[in-house]
């Protein structure tokens, strides 16, 4: 029953769409305009409606309803009850659900709360989300509805992945769509604004809170997918370039460059055909990755059962959002009157090289991502990695972060770099005195080195404007930017202290051996076996201990073998210090007639590669900061502005009386 | 200086695109040395790659081959298409569904004498994931690989 009110609430969902795009296109025209009303209201009741039907399928998962389709191919009854749960969108059908639920409640949210916008730009923005929304509703009805019986019920379901058995895939999907579909309200604003010709600073400052939100959402999503891959996978690192890594990263670069030149728009009045540009390249890339992702075109470990047919319905989605959303950019671009002027040397040209960069950076994911697409088009089979990702996106990386350093520091519309050359002296010399440190110590390749010297540089030029402040009096937004800055400076340090100073061992141990790698001494001390409710388990015993005279700490690494469905997987340990993390892997029993009784143990010491995420995760926090910080200000603005009026509204009274 | 307003909009639209398209040339022109390419032993055999160039070999791991050298955690093999045969070397724990006569694809470089050096193995995982390459093996691998893993 469950799944037919799931079914029913969707197909509601559907139809209010409908509505909303159709009242919204014919309330912008004179005849309609009484059909305006209708917007909104219609916008709130399709996000709960689309809320509905995601709580539905979360319900027959829980339970685990194996009548439906969906959860006798992807769940078990024996699996744990937060798995059943996370295993709602662990799959195809189930995550596009959940796409199309963030969608349509952020559809609701902006119709519920904003008010400063022009009405007819407002709905223009609210037509243009149901139009996207649609063809999502579509693709999910169509083409893979998740709430199709089957019959007779099977005894038991088919499980899911182990890989994907984990408390990071709970909370990694969702983060990762907020922000994927957060920016689907930064698109239908562009669409909104492009369509009513509002492009302009009111505009700005009523997307900037939802790109932020996206942002935040993104970035803390790819940060923990990065976690994730890193302590799940058992291979030590922590970013492989992988297809889904960069179809996350791709409209992370879009969203920030879009961030940082919606604020341009939002204070300053410049870059206003270049901001409603990014705004419909962010939520294009989102959708790009959502291909990517979800018509398994390409290779990846997170890629789910191949379906051309899905992959087709989603390219046809895309086509026609992008296209649509190009075509109305080429036809109203040229009404869109360019902004105020600025000088080359000035915050915004700072601002519009990062973007730049950003887009370059952007391209080169991009490109590399669809290269082996293009290759098998003209026959030849190919994978992209990380020797052409590294360097081509350092090219473009270190200068953005040159410039990162200096930017904040300079005036709106002009400045002059004498005024705060001074101000960088310091980390002018940090730079150099890192530099020939790490020149002596030696042995480290070019790109580590160049991110160390930046790092440190960089870490001390992005506090820099906080000086000559009172610190009490600093806006929120400054503080959310000098810390988000400080955070890119924190994980560029963990990043290149973990490809220049990373030790690793791989040795086949017999029990009671010790093996040493950098500073630690790692001694075999039991392997014995483990259960767990639906796998079972070798377990390493290992006992470590950092330098000469340090505590012996003890780390279990397991060899998993679950049994629905059948598959091994490798349960890393990790040892978390201040200065590094101490990463061990269990491997098979060594074969051969010399292998009895010698186990497989692959040991990584990291430096400081905890301030990879840490890193990430402060950028995270400064979006937060920032977006509490332009929250506040427009609430007191509101509030005063109402208070504006009423004051004039009861001097008005008092006249009448008088 | 503030450039003329009538100017400003086209320098900046022109700068963006030089850069843009400076980096789409400079990937394109990357891409066509760094992208790893897909060889079968009977390829590899006939038409091998430079030597230390990162390239991708794909076939079956030969019944009988699989030997651990006395180190305990290197591992030799050899990958055949049927048509040719490949000795490879590994370093490191194998992933779980490698066994002698299953499918394998292997990340690497050919060394000396003919020996392909894998830095990273890639096997069949689970119904829902093959690499991409075995997808597109010959008939006759194909049938092999079912019917040696399923």
């Amino acid at each position: 029953m469950t799944a037919e009110i799931g079914l029913a609430a969707l197909w509601l969902a559907a139809g209010l769409a409908v509505l909303q795009l159709l009242a919204g296109s014919l309330a912008l025209t004179r005849r309609g305009e009484a059909l305006g009303g209708a917007v909104r209201p219609a916008a709130v009741v399709q996000g709960v409606l689309s809320l509905v039907a995601f709580l539905c399928l979360i319900y027959v998962f829980a339970v685990t309803d194996l009548s439906v389709k969906l959860v006798a191919l992807n769940s078990h009854s024996m699996k744990p009850l937060v798995f059943k749960i996370a295993g709602t969108w662990g799959n195809h059908e189930g995550s596009m659900l959940l796409w199309v639920t963030v969608m349509g409640m952020a559809g609701g949210f902006v119709a519920l709360i904003e008010r400063r916008l022009p009405e007819r730009t407002i709905l223009a923005t609210l037509a243009g989300q149901a139009f996207v929304s649609l063809g999502f509703y579509a693709f999910l009805l169509i083409a893979s509805n998740p709430f199709e019986r089957l019959s007779p019920a099977p005894r038991e379901g088919n499980g899911l992945n182990p890989l994907l058995q984990d408390l990071g895939l709970a909370f990694h999907p969702p983060t990762l769509y907020l922000g994927y579909v957060g920016l689907s309200v930064a698109f239908s604003f562009a669409i909104g604004a492009l369509v009513t010709r509002e492009v302009g600073p009111a505009f700005a400052r009523a997307m900037r809170p939802w790109v932020l939100a996206a942002w935040i959402f993104l970035t803390v999503g790819i940060t923990a997918g990065s976690y994730w891959a890193y302590y799940e996978l058992g291979w030590g690192g922590w970013w492989f370039w992988d297809p889904v890594e960069n179809a996350s990263l791709m409209p992370w670069l879009a969203a920030t460059a879009l961030l940082h030149s919606v604020s341009v728009l939002a204070s300053r009045d410049a870059l206003r055909a270049w901001t409603v540009m990014l705004g419909v390249v962010a939520f294009s890339m989102s959708m790009i990755g959502t291909f990517l992702v979800r018509s398994g075109i390409l290779t990846s470990v997170h890629a789910f059962a191949v379906d051309p047919e899905r992959g087709s319905f989603i390219l046809a989605l895309l086509a026609i959002n992008i296209g649509g959303a190009l075509i109305l950019f080429a036809l109203r671009a040229a009404t869109v009157t360019e902004g105020e002027r600025f000088a080359l040397i000035s915050r915004e040209g700072a601002l519009v090289f990062n973007n730049v960069m950003l887009s370059a950076i952007l391209g080169i994911v991009l490109f590399g991502t669809l290269y082996p697409l293009l290759a098998e088009a003209m026959g030849a089979k190919v994978s992209v990695g990380p020797p052409y990702f590294n360097p081509m996106s350092a090219l473009f990386a270190f200068p953005m972060l040159l410039v990162l350093a200096v930017g904040p520091m300079l005036r709106w519309r002009r400045d002059k770099f004498v005024r705060v050359g001074k101000a960088l002296v310091l980390p002018g010399m940090l730079v150099v005195a890192a530099g020939l440190g790490l020149l002596i110590w030696g042995g480290v390749a070019l790109l580590p080195f160049l991110g160390l010297v930046f790092a440190v540089g960089l870490a001390l030029a992005s506090l820099l404007p906080l000086k000559g402040r009172s610190l009490r009096r600093t806006p929120l937004a400054v503080w959310g930017m000098v810390t988000a800055h400080f955070g890119i400076a924190v994980a560029l340090f963990g990043m290149s202290c973990e490809s220049a100073f990373t030790v690793e061992r791989l040795v086949a141990a017999k029990v009671g051996d010790v093996t040493e790698v950098g500073p630690w001494a790692i001694k075999l001390d039991a392997i014995e076996p483990v259960a767990g409710p639906n796998w079972t388990a070798l377990e390493a015993r290992l006992l470590v201990r950092y330098g000469a005279d340090g505590k012996v700490v003890r780390l279990t690494p397991q060899s998993r073998s679950f049994w629905a469905p059948p598959q091994q997987t490798s349960e890393s340990a990790l040892l978390t210090r201040w200065n590094g993390q101490l990463y061990a892997v269990l491997g098979g029993e060594a074969a051969g007639e010399t292998g009895e009784g010698r186990w497989q143990v692959r040991l990584w010491w990291k430096p400081f590669v905890p301030m990879i995420w840490l890193g990430g995760l402060l950028v995270a926090f400064g979006g937060v900061l920032a977006l509490m910080g332009r929250v506040a200000s427009d609430l007191r603005r509101t509030i005063a502005r109402g208070r504006v009026a009423d004051r004039q509204e009861s001097r008005a009274l008092l006249k009448e009386r008088a | 200086m503030v450039i003329k307003a009538k100017h400003q909009r086209l320098v900046l639209l022109i700068g963006a695109l030089v850069v843009l398209l400076g980096a789409g040339l400079l990937a394109a022109w990357a891409l066509r040395n760094q992208a790893s390419y897909f060889y079968v032993p009977s390829e590899m055999t006939t038409n091998p790659p430079e030597r230390g160039r990162a390239v991708r070999l794909g076939g079956m791991v030969e019944k009988g081959s699989l030997k651990t050298l006395p180190d305990g955690v290197t591992i030799a093999f050899v990958v055949e298409d049927g048509k040719a045969r490949v000795p490879v070397t590994f370093r490191g724990i194998v992933p779980s569904l490698f066994v002698e006569g299953s499918g394998v694809v292997a990340e690497g470089r050919l060394g000396e004498g003919g020996l392909f050096m894998a830095d990273n193995l890639l096997a069949k995982h689970d119904e829902n994931y093959v690499p991409r390459e075995m997808q597109d093996m010959t008939d006759a691998q194909a049938k092999n690989v079912v019917a040696e893993t399923e």
